[in-house]
């Protein structure tokens, strides 16, 4: 019997690379508060994290050559960044909310741990498999 | 590694509203800089952001599509530009930089607005090192994977 590695972590890795992509967008929501016509952007994490396990069926480019460079599949896609819809309209266009992205960005980072958490469970329990203990 | 990219950003974020407070400083220093003609006047000067966007690494593929996707990395100051509302003209026919028809020229810095400025540039720096701060703990957290 052998030990799948990618079946034993399950969706926590993709996970935890989605949330590590959302924290980024997100801070750069907030550093970008004070930018005239910025607009807040996201990310629909479920599907994000539906397209990071399907990704194997993806269509993909055809590589005829080794020398070919491949298109690969970089997390944030054109199409998958949102726009925020704006509590409130600002006279500059901006579109940031600083307190909704704090509070994202916390949860977005609590979700991180507990993920972590969950994946480095995981990986303990593997290790004590592993030993035999 | 986005986690990482989050320290640039904050980082981006953290210069842009240090040259905001410096701004910020120039004009509360010059407020009662007086001279004798419109030309030499000081004028309150206020920093542009935009967005800083990312720079793909052209022999990277993935990041030339990220770059098309638009999602920024940062901010940056544009330029710094001089208000142009008019200056406080004073009729004081006493003064030393008194012109031939008595008037001294003050800034255009309003006291009230540059100190509204200077709490919002220093909030908004305060918000930036939370942002780090964070992106830290997480970075540390994940070097203790598997331990």
């Amino acid at each position: 019997m052998a030990i799948s590695f990618a079946a034993a972590l399950g969706i926590h890795d993709k996970a935890l690379a989605v949330h590590s992509q959302r924290a980024e967008l997100l801070a750069n929501n907030m550093v970008n508060a004070d930018t005239p016509g910025y607009k807040a952007r996201d990310i629909d994490f479920k599907q994000m994290l539906r397209q990071q396990l399907d990704e194997v069926g993806e269509v993909s480019l055809k590589a005829t050559h080794a020398s070919h460079i491949s298109a690969g599949n970089g997390l944030a896609g054109a199409g998958e960044l949102m726009y925020r819809t704006p509590t409130q309209p600002s006279i500059d266009g901006n579109t940031v909310d600083l307190q909704i992205e704090q509070a994202e960005f916390a949860k977005n980072a609590l979700r991180f741990q507990t993920s972590f958490t969950m994946l480095n469970s995981k990986i303990r329990g593997l290790s004590s498999a592993i030993r035999g203990e | 590694m986005s986690l990482s990219n989050i320290f640039d950003v904050a980082g981006s974020g953290m210069s842009a509203q240090t040259v905001r407070l410096n701004t910020v400083a120039s004009n509360i220093a010059n407020a009662e800089s007086v001279s004798s003609s419109v030309g030499e006047t000081y004028r309150a000067r206020h920093p542009i952001f935009t967005v800083m966007q990312q720079q793909g690494n052209p022999l990277d593929f993935n990041s030339l599509f990220e770059e098309a996707s638009g999602s920024g990395a940062g901010v940056k100051v544009s330029g710094i530009v001089e208000s142009q509302a008019p200056l406080n003209k004073q009729y004081q026919p006493d003064h030393p930089k008194a012109d031939e028809e008595g008037y001294v020229f003050y800034p255009n810095v309003n006291i009230v607005e540059e100190m509204t400025d200077m709490i919002s540039a220093s909030r908004s720096f305060q918000t930036n090192v939370e942002i780090m701060n964070t992106a830290k703990q997480l970075v540390q957290r994940v070097l203790t994977l598997g331990q």
